[in-house]
């Protein structure tokens, strides 16, 4: 099962758009999985160092606006763009890491906030870069150029499906080499007892820093991949809601496990669509709060997790040996 | 200098509730270790319950605010039944997410009920400022600040001089030796929390009159409100009085020289500021934050 669980789940993510026909699931789907880099991503910090960012929005902003403004305004190749998406946020990362890792608990979640707001606010009030609440209209959309062969371009929504596809796919394989070697041992150390951790001489800082930009930049290449999906980038990719949704995909899907935030993704992109027609968005955000809180109470591990346990439970039943 | 004095004044006058915002919250934090991120939601709360009396039920404007004191405060004690005692015991951190996710619903709740619609707040107060010399200050405003600077003066008193206070402060001192004592454990956990909520019910029901309602209105209540607690150190109750102050003075300032539109960053920046340079906060005595 622990085999079979990704090839399956594989094998129908690559095989959506043949059997996904109305174009509004498929986009449901693209959406699925740029959240599904930005769990992965800001589960590296939550789960992994036990840290809780709640200014991803931040990164995927500044991602999205990197690559929106290098197209639109330098003319940029989209594929630099979406290379600016995971350096700068990176950056921003690092300098945000050095910063506030001093911290921890509370006061590492309050400056994040800060930092957060503080960008928001510069998208708004900086017109001259950013258009303010206007917004930047026509990014170019992703192109394949080949040569020898004509431009393709990656407007069409199963086209860019694939794209998002491979973004998850190495958002997933990143950090799970992340976590296999040397350095994912180190922030799992640092997690369950930083004095101990310290005392067998790992650095809380560099490993929580290092930590810091790799979910930075994947945060930010998410926002990329948004900005030349949606081909429109406005102040609102640094609502809250954004963080606030990444978190319960994190936590309800398993904070800690690779797989957790993969299927925290798909389940509350698909979940609220399904619901779409029988509640209103506020409905929706109040659901969200409500599980949230019962997620904690009743299921603290995540929906993985849990599952994981409730099948080898079944397991041993049946086989008992 | 007219005009600067004119930036303190306002400064100041916001300030109070600002500190007023800042308190409860601190409390909560220094007393029950709890990061109470739906602090603006009970603000949100306080503001709607007073325009509900108001307009709704049409009481008068004095009774309008112990009331939403009242249901602030009701609506703090049942959500530390409900959700925090389960809790207790739990680490900080899973708290936190509860707390996420209480702000999350309440404030979607409030959208739900009353829409998304600013509503203002109708008050007996005359509308033209009051001169005094070179400044000027609307009643209203007054009004806020006298209220706001005895809540906290109150609030003071009850935490020094009373039994209640003295329960309050045993029991996050020790557990054991308080119960001992014969206090009542979970009584008090549920009072300090009302106790918050109740404060920052006070806020929304003061500044509701001088801004607009609107749902979200919390958000930027609780950005204010852990600003100031940071500024005057998690847990300090004098930090946060003074911390309020500085916070609303700086942002008159900022908003007046500046640029009105990063008033908000102020409270942004002072949080970055302080917790990288002097973390246990202006005025506190050395706290471990790393």
């Amino acid at each position: 099962m622990r085999r079979l669980a990704p090839a399956i789940g594989l094998a129908v993510a690559l095989t959506a758009p043949a059997w996904v026909w109305n174009p509004y699931h498929l986009h449901t789907l693209i959406m699925a999985g740029i959240f599904a880099v930005l769990a992965l991503s800001l589960n590296l910090l939550l789960g992994y160092t036990g840290q809780l960012s709640l200014g991803h929005a931040a990164f995927f902003g500044i991602g999205a606006y990197a690559s929106a403004l290098l197209t639109v305004k330098l003319e940029w190749s989209p594929w630099l763009g979406l290379l600016a998406a995971i350096v700068l946020p990176g950056l921003a990362g690092y300098v945000i890491g050095r910063l506030a890792l001093k911290l921890r608990g509370a006061y590492f979640v309050l400056l994040t906030i800060s930092f957060a707001g503080c960008v928001s606010l510069v998208s708004v009030n900086w017109m001259d870069l950013t258009n303010g609440p206007l917004g930047i209209p026509g990014v170019p959309p992703v192109e394949i150029a080949l040569p020898g062969l004509p431009p393709l371009s990656l407007r069409t929504k199963s086209a860019y499906y694939y794209l998002v596809l491979a973004a998850v796919v190495g958002a997933y394989l990143l950090c799970l080499a992340l976590i296999r070697s040397r350095v994912g041992r180190a922030l799992v150390a640092l997690r369950e007892n930083e004095t101990l951790a310290a005392s067998v001489g790992i650095d809380a800082t560099h490993y929580l820093v290092l930590a810091a930009v790799a979910s930075a930049a994947m945060a930010g290449f998410a926002g990329g991949l948004y900005a030349h999906y949606t081909r429109f980038v406005s102040p609102e990719v640094f609502l809250f809601t954004y963080t606030v949704t990444m978190v319960i995909m994190v936590v309800a899907g398993g904070k800690g496990t690779l797989a957790g935030p993969v299927v925290g993704a798909v389940l509350f992109t698909v979940l609220p669509e399904a619901l779409r027609e029988l509640t209103s968005y506020q409905w929706q955000m109040l659901l969200y709060g409500v599980l949230l809180v019962a997620v904690l109470f009743f299921m603290p591990e995540g929906v993985v997790p849990a599952l994981r346990t409730a099948w080898s439970a079944l397991r041993r039943r049946w086989r008992p040996s | 200098m007219d005009q600067l004095l004119q930036h303190l004044l306002n400064g100041l006058l916001l300030g109070a509730t600002y500190s007023l915002l800042g308190i409860g919250l601190t409390l909560v934090f220094g007393l029950m270790n709890v990061v109470n991120f739906a602090h603006g939601e009970f603000y949100t709360l306080g503001a709607y319950a007073a325009f509900a009396a108001l307009a709704l039920a049409s009481v008068h404007f004095f009774l309008a605010i112990p009331l939403a004191i009242v249901a602030g405060a009701l609506a703090g004690a049942v959500c530390e039944r409900v959700l925090l005692r389960p809790l207790r015991g739990q680490s900080i951190d899973t708290v936190m997410l509860v707390m996420i996710g209480l702000w999350i619903a309440m404030q979607n709740a409030e959208l739900l009920g009353w829409g998304g619609v600013a509503k203002s707040v109708p008050t007996p107060f005359p509308t033209h400022p009051v001169v005094l010399g070179a400044v000027s200050v609307a009643p209203l405003r007054i009004f806020v600040f006298v209220i706001s600077g005895l809540l906290i003066l109150g609030a003071h008193l009850l935490l020094s001089r009373t039994k209640l206070g003295r329960a309050m402060r045993a029991t996050f001192q020790d557990r054991e030796t308080a119960a001992l004592m014969g206090v009542s454990i979970e009584r008090i956990h549920t009072v300090t929390f009302a106790f918050g909520a109740g404060l920052a019910a006070a806020a929304g029901a003061l500044l509701g009159p001088v801004f607009l309602l609107y749902p979200s209105m919390g958000d930027l209540a609780s950005l204010k409100a852990f600003s100031v607690v940071i500024l005057g150190g998690l847990g300090n109750f004098g930090g946060a009085a003074l911390g309020g102050v500085v916070l609303g003075i700086a942002e008159e300032l900022g908003a007046g020289y500046i640029s009105s539109g990063y008033r908000d960053a102020v409270g942004f920046l002072m949080i970055v500021g302080v917790l990288l340079l002097r973390p246990s906060g202006l005025f506190a005595r050395a706290e471990r934050v790393g």
